[in-house]
């Protein structure tokens, strides 16, 4: 197969799940709005404390983060599975992992890269300024796609599971925890002044393993639920 | 004379020699136990900085290491069965997982029991403590995963692609929770106590590490055999009678 058929392949998956997600915006703006919501209770359970609210600040925004990309990973494939579409997936001549890192790269597009946007905003929101902010930012970007790749073998392990929403949290959970340290660590460590790009660079190296590994757990994963 | 191991690869052929097996691990399992306790509890040697409460080191530290290798040798029997299609590797990965499963909590257990007399409290966010806890999460992930999918074929393929992504992410778990811990923190409830350990103090909690291993190989093989009375036609067997009555038994 020539290369520039594949990449071809590739592009098509991605902009066909953003043109699908443009259709229907409402359900790309859920999960953003679950991430404001949860974020700005967080505040009214502890209490308007600034100095508080800074320390929290970072646990409570990548928490926060992590569950609403947890939310949105059902769209990744479901409706896919429903209408047989991965099943054309599975049966085109393409690798099937380096169509499934087209899907999760779009999915990324649609509920990672809104979060990462909006973080400033919620960030000003907790008292967080300056170098902080800028971490947090970065954190995000480095992280969210990373939890787009994980959450993507979760969701294709659970596929037409009963209960599959809750052992989606279930698998995941757990197999975020290294990005949550790195994440929340890379702006704690730049609010105490000790800079970000120890914790910054783990989460890049987090995300250059899952990159090359998550794909093909989630491919194999897939042939099993299609079988 | 050579003997033909891959026979053992069937289901037919391992069930009867587990059977076989399954005593002989049990008895040397118990008397290993007995001599071990024995020595942790009377022999050794009272802690000059921690007293006796040091003395459940002896269950505390072999039923962590039991948990951390369990966890890769179900990861190995599921790429094995992943490898080459082997129903009796998936059946072993399966097998393995709930004692895994109690090795874990029994280290956080007895570790909680550990920790209130020697660091004054029942749960602190140690590196240790914090990635056994996710170790648990991932066992029990692996447990529910495999009960939600119905498909016996497709369970034990998901759980196996699961149990590998696992066995990637816990040392990066491990590290990061150290790291995260070593920022938050200091070495306040750094496990070194600074003293060399005593010979029979280290004697006994190997003699407790080989009982707590062949403890596992003989509940594994017995429940080993229950999952294939379970998924297998029982009448191919002679010991039909002993198969219904283990499943009963573990019902």
């Amino acid at each position: 197969m020539s290369r520039s058929s594949m990449w071809e392949a590739v592009r098509e998956v991605v902009r066909r799940d953003v043109l699908l997600a443009m259709r229907r915006r409402s359900d790309a703006a859920m999960s953003v709005f679950f991430l404001v919501i949860v974020v700005s209770l967080f505040p009214l359970g502890v209490g308007p404390e600034p100095a508080v609210l800074k320390t929290i600040a970072p646990g409570v925004l990548w928490v926060a983060a992590l569950l609403a990309c947890l939310l949105s990973l059902s769209r990744v494939f479901t409706a896919d599975y429903v209408d047989g579409a991965l099943e054309q997936m599975v049966l085109a001549p393409q690798p099937l992992a380096l169509l499934v890192a087209g899907k999760v790269f779009a999915h990324w597009l649609i509920s990672g890269l809104p979060i990462v946007l909006l973080s400033p905003l919620l960030g000003l929101q907790f008292g967080l300024e300056g170098e902080a902010l800028g971490a947090l930012v970065l954190s995000l970007l480095l992280g969210t796609p990373t939890l787009s790749m994980i959450g993507a073998i979760g969701a294709a392990l659970v596929l037409g599971v009963r209960g599959s929403g809750l052992l989606v949290a279930l698998l995941v959970l757990p197999l975020y925890v290294p990005v949550l340290i790195f994440g929340a660590g890379a702006v704690t460590s730049s609010m105490a002044g000790i800079g970000a790009e120890a914790n910054l660079s783990l989460l890049g190296a987090c995300l250059v393993l899952s990159l090359f590994l998550a794909p093909w757990a989630t491919a194999a994963a897939l042939r099993i639920a299609l079988e | 004379m050579s003997v033909n191991w891959s026979k053992y690869s069937a289901p037919q052929a391992f069930y009867p020699l587990a059977g076989r097996l399954i005593p002989w691990f049990a008895i040397v399992a118990v008397a290993l136990m007995g001599v071990g306790l024995y020595m942790g509890f009377f022999v050794a040697p009272t802690d000059f900085q921690q007293g006796e409460s040091y003395r459940i080191i002896f269950v505390h530290v072999p039923a962590a290491w039991m948990s951390m290798f369990l966890y890769v040798v179900m990861a190995v029997w599921a790429g094995i069965g992943m490898g080459l299609n082997a129903r009796l590797s998936y059946m072993m990965a399966q097998a393995i997982a709930p004692t895994g499963a109690m090795f874990t909590f029994l280290a956080l257990l007895t570790g909680a029991m550990w920790g209130k007399p020697t660091w004054g409290a029942w749960w602190v966010w140690d590196a240790r403590l914090t990635s056994e806890l996710l170790l648990l999460f991932q066992y029990a992930g692996i447990m529910l995963l495999r009960t939600s999918i119905d498909d016996t074929r497709r369970a034990d393929r998901s759980s196996a692609v699961f149990a590998l992504v696992g066995v990637v992410n816990v040392p990066i778990i491990y590290f990061s929770v150290q790291w995260w811990n070593t920022l938050h923190q200091g070495a306040s409830v750094s496990m070194a106590t600074g003293s060399k350990m005593a010979s029979t103090m280290l004697l006994a909690m190997l003699i407790m590490t080989v009982a707590f291993w062949l403890y596992s190989i003989a509940v594994i093989l017995a429940r080993v055999r229950c999952i294939m009375a379970e998924r297998e036609s029982l009448s191919v067997w002679d010991e039909q009678t002993a198969v219904i009555q283990d499943a009963a038994e573990a019902r």
